[in-house]
Formats: C-alpha cells, structure tokens, sequence
C-alpha cells in the first residue's frame, strides 16, 4: 500500500462540498451571465435553419469564393453541404453548425488575445503550459459535470464543454507563431518606431497568420468531435442522431449522422485551410 | 560638437549584468568573467565620437560586438553602463515614448538580412517609417515612390520582397530607410548578404547618395575592403573593445595592435586607396587674381615649387615657381603661365594611376565627383601609401 500521506477521501469531499457551494450561490448569476451568449447561438440557430436551403448553399459558395478565390472549391463545398439535405439532416445539421460556428467564435475570442498574453508574458507562458496540458487530456466528463451543475442540461454548458476541449490548439498555435516572427523584421518595426500596437498589429499578427489559421482549423476539428458529447448534456443536433442511434442500435442512423459530421469537418477544413494558403501564396513563403 | 557622442558603453549579457558590472570596469577579462559569473562581455569601455555628415564605419569579426554596438545608437539593446549623446540629447534617458519618437525622426536603420515585411508590398515596405509617424497616405506614398526612384526601383513598387532578387531587396531596405528624413542612418551588415558585383554597385550607389545627403552614417562591417572603400572613419572592435579608431590612412599606415596589423595583411592597398588619400596637403592654392608677389611668397612659405589656381572651387591650372618670378619680373599677370595639368577623379584607385605615374612628370590634380578642386596628387604619397610596410 502507498503510504497515506494526504487524506483522499476529506480532499475530495470538500472539493464535492466547494462546487455544492459555488452552484448554490453562483448558479443563478452565472446563467445571467450567460443569457447573452445563448442569445446569439439561439439567433445564428434560427437564421441558419429558418433560411431557405439553397441561401445557405449560397452563402457557403460566396463565403468560400471569398476566400480562396477559386470557382470549384467554392461549388464542391456548396455540393458538400447539400449532401447533409441528401442525407435528410439538414435541420440537425445546421443546429450543428450552429453550435460549431458559436464554438469557434469563442475559441478565437478567446483563443487568440491569451496566445498573444503568452507570447510576450515569460511567465504567463510557464503557467499557461500545463493547464492547457490539462484542458488537452482531462477526460471532458470530469469538467461537464460541474458545469452541467452551474449551468444546467443544454447549450451553453455544451458551448463551454466544446471550447475547453478545442481551444488549446489555438492558443498554441498563435504563440508560435508570434515567437517565430523573424526577429529581424519586428526589430526592423522597432527601430523604425513602431510602438508596441504597430507592432503587433502590423508585424506580429500578420506573420503569425498561417499559423493561426492552422490553429483555427484544429480547433473547428476537435471541436466537432465534441459534437456526440455535447449531444449528452442536452445539445442538439447531429451528435444527438449518433446518441439515439448509439442506444437504439440502429447503425444506420448512426452512420448517417457521423458522415454529416464528417462533412461538415471537411467543410471547416477546406476553407480556413483555403484562407491560410492564399495568405501564404501571397508572401511566397 | 559631434552629431553622435558615445561615452563609455559597457554591455554585459546575464541575469544580473549590475552586480558584474563593476568587476568588468575594473578590467577583469572576458573569459575570467564568463567563468566566475556566466555573464558574457558584450562590449568594454566603448568611446566613439562621430561627426554629422561622415561615413563612420564599425568593423569587426563576428563576435566583436559590433552589431550590439550598433543596436545602442537606437536601443534596441539597452547599455550596461554608459551614454549614447545625438545633438546633445541622451539617448539612454529617453522615456519609451520619446523613444519611439526619437526612432521614428531621428534614425533610421538598414539590416544585414534586409528586415523587410514579407506581407507587405515594396511600396508598402518603404512606407513604413512614415505610416508608423502617422504620415497621410498620398504624401508618404509621394516620398516613398521618390526613394524607390532614387534606388533603382521605379516600376517594383507592386510586388513582394521574396520576389525580388537579393540586391533588390535591400534597395528596398535602402529605401525605406531613407524615406523617414532621418539625419542618421545606421547599417548593420547592409551589403554583407550581397554578392561581391552587388555589393560594389550598392557601395557606390551609397556613396553616390551620400554626396548629395551629407547624412551621418554609421556602417558595419566585417569587410576591410569595404570598411576602407567607403569609411571617413573607422573603429576596429575586437572581443567587445575598442583597438583602434581613425581615418583609413590612419588604420593603413600606423595599426595600432598586431591584431589591425594582422587584418591588413590581406588588404590590396592600391585598390584600396584612391587619389584623394594622396593629397598633397602642402600645395597652395591661389586665384586668378592673386598678385605674382603673393604667389612667389606664398611659394616660398610652403617650400614648394608650383601652387594650384583656383576659379572658386574649380581649377584653372597649375603655377610654377619659375613662372611665378618670371612674371613678378615682368610685370605680367599669373593668368598667362598658368599650366593645364590632367584631372583625376577623387575615387580613382590608385592601381589605375600607377601607369601614368611613372610616365608622366607633369603634377596631377584630384577633383571631386562635380569637377571640384580637392588637391595636387602627391606622387612621395602615393608611393608611401603603397610601399608602407606593416609592421
């Protein structure tokens, strides 16, 4: 036997008895906190499915276009997502990209200003290591449950469950690549005067664009791994159709659900990996 | 008063730079330092004055400390010890505001691997200076497309750095520097990525540019051709201290340590030296209206047997003592001995004299690049210059 030498079972009983607390006293004010968000993930919801099909396509087309400027990338995506109608998905399936757009904007909202903090703070980035060490490889379970406690079955714990799991990638990925801008070129910024805003802004960021945008694109990727989990506490969507098909033993619904999935990966991919490569043709690197 | 004043500049890499740096001062040497407290001797006890308009070229091997040096002028590393005057004004005081300010009017900096934004457009690129002081678009671009020109670079304006050749690139860098005004420009191992073609054309392209800028230019190198080609002056570094300082001829002909004597070694002199190094600094000069009395004295004063008739800046031709008594005698006018003497660019090296040299016995004049007088080519010079062996 180990030696005992922290008693385990106090430890975890007042940890137990820290969260009764917090959810006690803190539940009702952080789900007005929260109000806002679901707000705008009810509103992308809505919009998303209350739009004509062939809008959506559309919109997808012209956004990829916008991108990558080339005509049949942008067709294949608007094909690709019309296979999620082919499938009969389309409603659960735009829940789910709701929810992923929703998740993906927090990620970089947040994702991107802490990888920029890290980058410059030494010691932020000795503290930040381990915890997203933490947030990578914590089974998620462990933090859904106090978060379902906090927030209740449905969206936002969802949200909140999807953007601890995804956002690290980013982070990463943006203090790397600010830590490998040619020093040459932000000391040229520098000794030409720029202060620390020019810098950033105009140096900074910019060249460590590719490697946000890989950063962007691992986030889209684990977050809609996250979709079946998600399901679990009460989000909707296409991870919902795995669960039901999961306990109803219908393989087939199951499989259908997951190749939706898989599109709509393949959708997240392509464009921001279009968005990256022009900006990196662009430079020629 | 010199345009920039450098006072005893110590630098000393490590964690706790303060509490070695009195050891340091009292002359503990670089290796005994680096062993007793892991700091690292960046640069000892460095004192430079350099004048507003000149060439003043650091040189050094890698290691000597010479683009830490060069980074303290602007601070982008931060002194030890020590203070860094331009116009009067102390640099190392400068809250970071005024720092940035002084960076944007002030300075402006040129890079060994030429530092150019790689997502930015040339234009975009030569702007810089100017966008960062808050400079309006038409007018910065106005400048900027000015110093594209000058460099060379008329019609590159849209493209990107990578897709311009290595040359091109750092005209670019050149560009950019000059377009913020700045008195002073700083270059760190501006031609030192260049190919040895390039790099001449960009010396001569600087050289060319400075004649008509006058800026205070600070450059490093660890090339002794260049340092020579183009420096009014010159401070040699080596492991962070100053051995020795002074104009090219200085450096030349009197090195101070074995270590200047062991770098000149290689140094092709005659290519290296031009014509305006081997002025003769005794001539007179006199002008069409100088009397023959006055000619004939001042002559006599300098010990020489011929003097220089100047037309404001420009030579008319050559006196010669003689011709002077003569015409003292005679009651005549120094206009009607004059001699035409042959006219040598100032930059000309002196291999491509040495023909004529020892053919010809007539005295030469040296001018300037706009035909202006500089002085008589001293042929006891030249060969001195030449002939001097290093010790």
């Amino acid at each position: 036997m180990f030696p005992e030498l922290i008693p385990a079972r106090q430890m975890r009983r007042a940890i137990d008895n820290w969260v009764d607390e917090l959810v006690a006293n803190y539940a009702d004010t952080l789900e007005t906190l929260s109000q806002p968000f679901l707000e705008l993930l009810i509103w992308i919801e809505q919009l998303l499915r209350q739009s004509p099909w062939w809008a959506v396509v559309g919109a997808v087309i012209a956004l990829t276009f916008a991108i990558s400027r080339r005509w049949k990338l942008s067709l294949a995506m608007g094909a690709l997502l019309s296979c999620i109608g082919l499938l009969g998905l389309w409603d659960r399936g735009m829940q789910t990209l709701a929810l992923m757009i929703m998740a993906t904007g927090l990620s970089v909202a947040i994702g991107i200003p802490l990888g920029i903090l890290m980058a410059r703070i030494n010691w932020l980035r000795q503290i930040m290591l381990p915890v997203l060490d933490v947030m990578q490889t914590m089974p998620s379970f462990v933090y859904l449950i106090p978060v379902v406690m906090l927030f209740g079955l449905g969206k936002i714990p969802a949200i909140i469950a999807t953007v601890v799991y995804a956002v690290p990638p980013l982070i990463r990925l943006t203090d790397l690549g600010i830590r490998l801008v040619d020093a040459e070129v932000l000391e040229a910024a520098r000794a030409f005067g720029a202060n620390s805003r020019q810098q950033l802004f105009g140096v900074q960021l910019p060249l460590a664009l590719p490697n946000i945008m890989a950063g962007i694109n691992q986030t889209t990727m684990m977050a809609l791994s996250m979709v079946v989990i998600a399901s679990m506490i009460g989000a909707r969507g296409l991870g919902q159709e795995v669960l039901l098909g999961i306990n109803r033993l219908e393989v087939g619904r199951g499989l259908l659900a997951g190749l939706a999935i898989v599109v709509l990966a393949i959708l997240f991919d392509r464009i921001t990996q279009a968005f990256g490569q022009r900006q990196q043709a662009r430079r020629g690197a | 008063m010199s345009k920039i004043e450098v006072k005893g500049i110590y630098k000393l890499f490590g964690k706790q730079p303060q509490k070695w740096l009195a050891a340091a001062q009292g002359g503990m040497s670089k290796e005994e330092l680096l062993a007793k407290s892991g700091h690292t001797l960046g640069l000892r006890d460095i004192s430079l004055n350099i004048e507003a308009g000149s060439i003043h070229v650091i040189m050094g091997l890698s290691g000597s400390g010479k683009s830490t040096l060069i980074r303290h002028f602007n601070r982008l590393i931060e002194p030890t010890a020590g203070q860094i005057l331009v116009d009067g004004q102390d640099v190392t005081a400068l809250p970071p505001r005024e720092l940035e300010k002084f960076r944007q009017q002030k300075m402006s900096m040129v890079f060994q691997r030429f530092g150019l934004f790689p997502h930015r457009s040339v234009l975009d690129n030569a702007v810089y200076g100017l966008k960062v002081q808050g400079v309006k678009r038409a007018e910065r671009e106005e400048k900027a497309l000015y110093w594209l020109e000058q460099v060379g670079l008329k019609g590159f304006e849209k493209q990107f750095p990578h897709q311009l050749s290595g040359g091109m690139q750092q005209r670019v860098g050149l560009a950019r520097a000059l377009a913020t005004d700045a008195e002073i420009l700083l270059m760190d191992e501006a031609f030192s990525a260049l190919d040895p073609l390039i790099r001449r054309e960009m010396q001569d392209q600087l050289l060319v540019l400075q004649e008509k800028l006058h800026k205070t230019i600070v450059f490093i190198t660890h090339d002794l051709d260049e340092a020579l080609r183009i420096g009014n002056r010159i401070a040699i570094l080596k492991d962070g201290e100053l051995v020795q300082e002074g104009t090219a001829e200085d450096i030349l002909l009197r090195p101070a340590t074995d270590y200047v004597a062991a770098f000149l070694q290689d140094v092709n002199r005659s290519k290296v030296l031009t014509a305006a190094h081997a002025i003769h600094g005794g001539i007179p000069r006199l002008t069409l209206t100088s009397s023959p009395a006055e000619a004939v004295q001042a002559m006599s004063q300098a010990k020489q047997d011929y003097s220089a008739v100047l037309d404001g800046t420009q030579l008319k031709g050559v006196l010669t003592l003689n011709a002077a008594q003569q015409a003292n005698a005679n009651g005549d006018s120094i206009t009607t001995k004059l001699i035409d003497v042959a006219q040598i660019a100032g930059h000309t090296p002196l291999d491509e004299l040495l023909g004529d040299l020892l053919t010809e016995r007539q005295p030469a004049a040296v001018v300037d690049e706009n035909g202006h007088y500089r002085g008589m080519l001293a042929r006891s010079k030249v060969a001195q210059l030449l002939g001097a062996q290093v010790a």
